[in-house]
């Protein structure tokens, strides 16, 4: 077993302490052979410091499209000639698409907006559907609807939003080549008032942005710095009409790397397989992954692109024997 | 005679009658579809148009994991929701289509 392992094997696994940033860098660099140890190491840092359980997560866009900022991975900005429209999803939808997430055994149901920030409009849009679904679907609610001011973060808090998501999206040295419209450093304002109210903190990214595996090994760094509870991972899945819809798709092994990677360095944070991991791995890397370290899934549909069913993932956490996370645990 | 159809997926023209270029796949009927000089090919009984039923070859593999963006009859781009079980697709002319 290389050093590295060996390294992580006494800090991650018995000290669970998480790797910095080179000694990730070195996992990202491990070669082939090596890497179903680290993934076998991940797991069992994953089985040691978080357990068995996996967290199922249903998303939904309430206002898809038109966004007015430029994430250049991003279907929904306005700027590019993406072919999504904008629309509004209503309330009587939203409240369904809760249940039809619950109905899977989901705790958590994630409610997005494609903005830079929300207006009035949208906090009274997100008040009136945060209410409905607490009324009506047993089920945790999240939210991520940019970048936030404290009275909004208050707003949050007070209508029952437990969880707020706010991707720092890549390293903070590659984001500029990613966004111009805003800064890395507005989301990290942002993730630490959300921090500082008590909201859990949701903050990943997307893997296969063009940056570099010391640039990925820089961002992993970074969320270990701001230690969220919960980290999604996705992969690049170049959409037409964006400045990135050319770009190939993460190579399988290198996924997985990742995954190990970031498990590794963030031994006890909920690490959720998110947008991609379909084209990026397929069912056989679905399954590497969740052996590997991933303790969350999204299941069914992303915001504008389609998942497996549901049922797909359940089975395989069934054949897996990883018991889904009850709400009454979550709660 | 050769009429026209569009990729549900990028929107660009696909002949009927002609060797299919790489656009296809079929989710649904486009329920409310009247009969149109672009769409009369590919019409159902009641003049609906398969989704999808005019897609390319490469557009059809990724339209396993994408919604459609396109109304097959008549190219205009749709409105669509994406829920966490299906989609719905809203043409202003031909009106909506639900995968579910």
């Amino acid at each position: 077993m290389p050093d590295i392992l060996d390294t992580a094997r006494d800090q991650v696994l018995e000290r669970g302490t998480g790797l910095d940033e080179a000694a990730v860098l070195a996992v990202l660099r491990l070669p082939d052979d090596q890497l179903p140890a680290a993934l076998q190491l991940a797991h069992d840092v994953r089985m040691r410091w978080c357990g068995p359980e996996v967290e199922v997560e249903g998303i939904v866009s309430l206002k898809t499209g038109g966004c007015p900022e430029d994430c250049h991975f991003c279907s929904q900005s306005g700027l590019f000639t993406s072919p999504v429209r904008a629309v509004w999803l209503d309330i009587p939808s939203l409240v369904e698409a809760a249940r039809q997430t619950a109905a899977t055994g989901a705790s958590e149901f994630c409610i997005v907006a494609a903005v830079r920030g929300p207006d009035d409009r949208l906090m009274a849009q997100l008040r009136e559907g945060v209410a409905a679904i607490r009324a009506a679907v047993d089920i945790q609610v999240a939210a991520s609807v940019g970048m936030l001011t404290k009275a909004q973060v208050d707003d949050l808090v007070a209508m029952g939003v437990h969880r707020y998501n706010h991707n720092l999206e890549t390293a903070r040295s590659y984001f500029p080549q990613v966004v111009t419209t805003h800064s890395w450093e507005e989301r990290w304002d942002t993730l630490r008032m959300v921090r500082d109210s008590g909201m859990e903190v949701c903050c990943g990214g997307i893997l296969g942005l063009g940056e570099s595996l010391e640039q990925r090994a820089e961002f992993a760094a970074q969320l270990a710095e701001l230690d969220p509870h919960e980290v999604p991972l996705n992969f690049l899945n170049p959409r037409p009409g964006t400045p990135l819809g050319d770009r190939g798709v993460v190579e399988g092994r290198d996924a997985l790397r990742a995954i190990a990677a970031f498990r590794l360095a963030l031994p006890r944070t909920i690490l959720r397989y998110a947008g991609g991991r379909e084209i990026t791995l397929g069912d056989l890397g679905t399954r590497d992954g969740l052996l590997g370290g991933v303790n969350a899934v999204i299941v069914g549909n992303y915001l504008t692109t389609l998942g497996r069913p549901a049922s797909a993932d359940l089975a395989l956490l069934d054949e897996l024997k990883m018991p889904v996370k009850a709400l009454s645990a979550a709660l | 005679m050769v009429t026209v159809l569009f990729c549900d997926r990028c929107g660009e023209p696909v002949a009927q009658g002609m060797p299919a270029q790489g656009h296809a796949a079929s989710d649904a009927d486009v329920a409310g579809a009247g009969p149109s000089d672009a769409a009369t090919s590919g019409a159902g009984p009641s003049g609906a148009v398969a989704l999808g039923q005019a897609a390319h070859a490469d557009c059809v593999a990724a339209r396993l994991l994408e919604p459609p963006r396109f109304c097959p009859a008549c190219r205009r781009r749709m409105k669509v929701q994406v829920l966490p079980a299906g989609w719905i697709a809203t043409c202003v002319e031909h009106g909506d289509t639900r995968s579910m």
